[in-house]
């Protein structure tokens, strides 16, 4: 069970994940105890490398692999106990372009409507189709389609009843660049007419582009969750190295109050400073250095990039 | 209920037979006609009656019982075989329907396609020889029974079976020369004293015989024991479904 004070803690959360654990029958322990709380009408990317446990969060949320340990609720429906009620309010988009081959898109698509119990909407189902540039192809057989079409028919399939929460699993995955855009349109699209988005990618410029936060999961473990502008001012940090021309035993006197770090050769200093702002210091720093006589054989600037954080936080775990 | 979600997959899966109608309709069908041009037509006359019915009205409940178990089994093992195939089948498991729904959806469907067949085979044997029906609404009633129990057992073959394979080995290896030993084409007294009693413990046999006694008011065996025998097999695939899709085995991880 839950403890009660997490459960109440997010009052605004659509999806409550709890204590989530999930081990394989061959052993492989899948997820560990995750707890996460998706807030209502945001788009959450869910980062992480291949086999981090990304596609398992998302099927045992929609209910296709069953949790080891731990609940899930959406939208206080508990998906075990209250899956009809869960599962209605969940559209998902595969990772496999999984199609029935030789069913019409306007079939598959009207299938998907009546199988999640919603009676049926031609009039929806064509502003969807409309939307995603399948309406022309509406009698084509799937199997004719290319993959890109393919893909657009699985979110035309899991958006055909109205989801008020949408699981897109790696959805620009091989994928063009009209398509990824025409799916980055329709994604806030969809959030502006207060559609909760789940994707999981390992395209960290997707997540940027797209994400109101972020979740970086490895190993099974989810170990960062963070809003994505915080993230973006923790990049915003450079960092300016200077190689010594002789070592110093520790950062300068006159120098303490600047964000300085002395390797501990004493023979790199390194200076952390804000990109975006105006006056990043740096000549005023190299002025000082030089007035105390400080000479350096080398210099170069770098800049921590979400990749950065994010082989730094998937490395510490391996 | 999710009736809108049952509409769907019984939708889906007669739409598969429609796109299939050789395969599913035609072919059953042709197969049958082969049946009684040869054993009904050109053997057939040459051999006397059976319980005072011809040779070629004899076996039209038996063939109609092999392409009912056969077509029954395929059909349903094969509508929830290829959404596991093909991965499809992650939506059936997102969606908000319960396995009675999911069960009434493929195997109505199936077993609809059953009946359908028996009746078209029922209308095509007329070409071949004449026949009568003393029980119209018993005939109906087991056919309608046999495909729903066959096309349930067919559905949790499909739903075991992990390869194209092992969805033939029970149709080919255990229903076809069970059928074929279980009376379609003789009356078990015209059999050896000792394989009458070893082809009791045969269930195809009270299938056949509850069939043909719909017709002719004939049967080797008690009619109560066939309906008996018959209801009890639904009961037990019911319960198997009910049991796989409580434990997610063969569908979920």
């Amino acid at each position: 069970m839950p403890p009660l004070d997490a459960a109440v803690s997010a009052p605004d959360a659509i999806v409550a994940v709890r204590g989530l654990s999930k081990t394989y029958k061959s052993g492989f322990q899948a997820l560990k105890r995750v707890d996460l709380d998706i807030r209502r009408g945001e788009i959450f990317a869910l980062l992480g490398p291949n086999g981090a446990g990304k596609t398992t969060l998302i099927s045992i949320v929609c209910g296709i692999v069953n949790g080891s340990e731990g609940s899930v609720t959406v939208d206080g429906h508990d998906i075990a106990r209250d899956y009809r009620a869960a599962r209605s309010l969940i559209g998902l988009v595969p990772q496999e372009l999984s199609t029935d081959a030789f069913e019409s898109v306007w079939a598959t698509v009207k299938f998907s409507r009546g199988l999640f119990g919603k009676a049926p909407n031609p009039a929806y189902l064509e502003k969807i189709l409309r939307e995603l540039s399948l309406w022309e192809k509406r009698d084509a057989k799937i199997m004719t389609l290319s993959g890109g079409m393919k893909r657009r028919v699985l979110i035309a399939k899991a958006l055909a009843h109205e989801p008020r929460v949408l699981f897109l699993d790696e959805p620009t995955a091989g994928v063009d660049v009209e398509l990824r855009h025409d799916m980055w349109q329709m994604v806030h699209r969809l959030r502006e007419s207060g559609v909760t988005i789940i994707l999981t990618t390992h395209y960290i410029e997707e997540a940027e582009e797209m994400a109101d936060r972020i979740g970086v999961i490895t190993k099974g473990e989810l170990v960062l969750v963070e809003d994505k502008h915080t993230l973006m001012r923790k990049l915003g940090k450079k960092q300016l190295s200077l190689q010594l021309q002789t070592p110093l035993q520790a950062v300068p006197a006159g120098l303490e109050h600047w964000p300085l770090e002395l390797s501990s050769d004493g023979g790199c200093l390194t200076y952390t400073f804000d990109a975006q702002s105006e006056d990043t210091g740096i000549a005023e720093l190299l002025r000082k250095l030089n007035g105390l006589g400080i000479d350096f054989k080398d210099l170069h600037s770098s800049e921590s990039s979400l990749e950065d954080i994010f082989v730094s936080l998937v490395r510490a775990r391996a | 209920m999710n009736i809108h979600g049952v509409r769907a997959i019984y939708r889906f899966e007669m739409a598969r037979t429609f796109r299939t109608l050789m395969q599913s309709i035609a072919s059953p069908v042709l197969s049958t006609s082969l049946y009684f041009v040869v054993f009904g037509a050109a053997i057939g006359s040459r051999m006397g009656e059976v319980g005072g019915v011809s040779y070629g009205a004899f076996i039209i409940p038996g063939l109609i019982m092999l392409s009912l178990l056969n077509e029954s089994i395929s059909n349903a093992s094969f509508g929830i075989y290829m959404p596991k195939w093909a991965g499809t089948i992650y939506e059936l498991l997102s969606a908000p329907v319960s396995y009675v729904e999911v069960v009434l959806g493929y195997v109505g469907a199936a077993a609809t396609k059953s009946v359908i067949l028996g009746l078209l085979i029922l209308a095509t044997s007329r070409l071949f020889v004449s026949y009568e029906i003393l029980h119209p609404f018993w005939m109906f009633g087991f056919l309608v029974l046999t495909a729903v129990t066959f096309s349930l057992f067919g559905f949790i073959i499909g739903l075991w079976a992990d390869d194209f394979q092992k969805l033939q080995v029970v149709p080919l290896m255990v229903i076809t020369p069970l059928t074929f030993l279980g009376g379609s084409f003789y009356s078990i007294s015209m059999l050896p004293p000792v394989w009458q009693k070893i082809t009791l413990f045969n269930p195809v046999v009270y299938l056949v015989n509850g069939f043909r006694w719909s017709f002719y008011g004939k049967a080797d065996v008690n009619i109560v024991v066939s309906v008996g025998a018959t209801v009890g097999f639904l009961v037990l695939c019911l319960a198997v479904v009910s049991w796989i899709f409580r434990t997610g085995w063969k569908l979920k991880a």
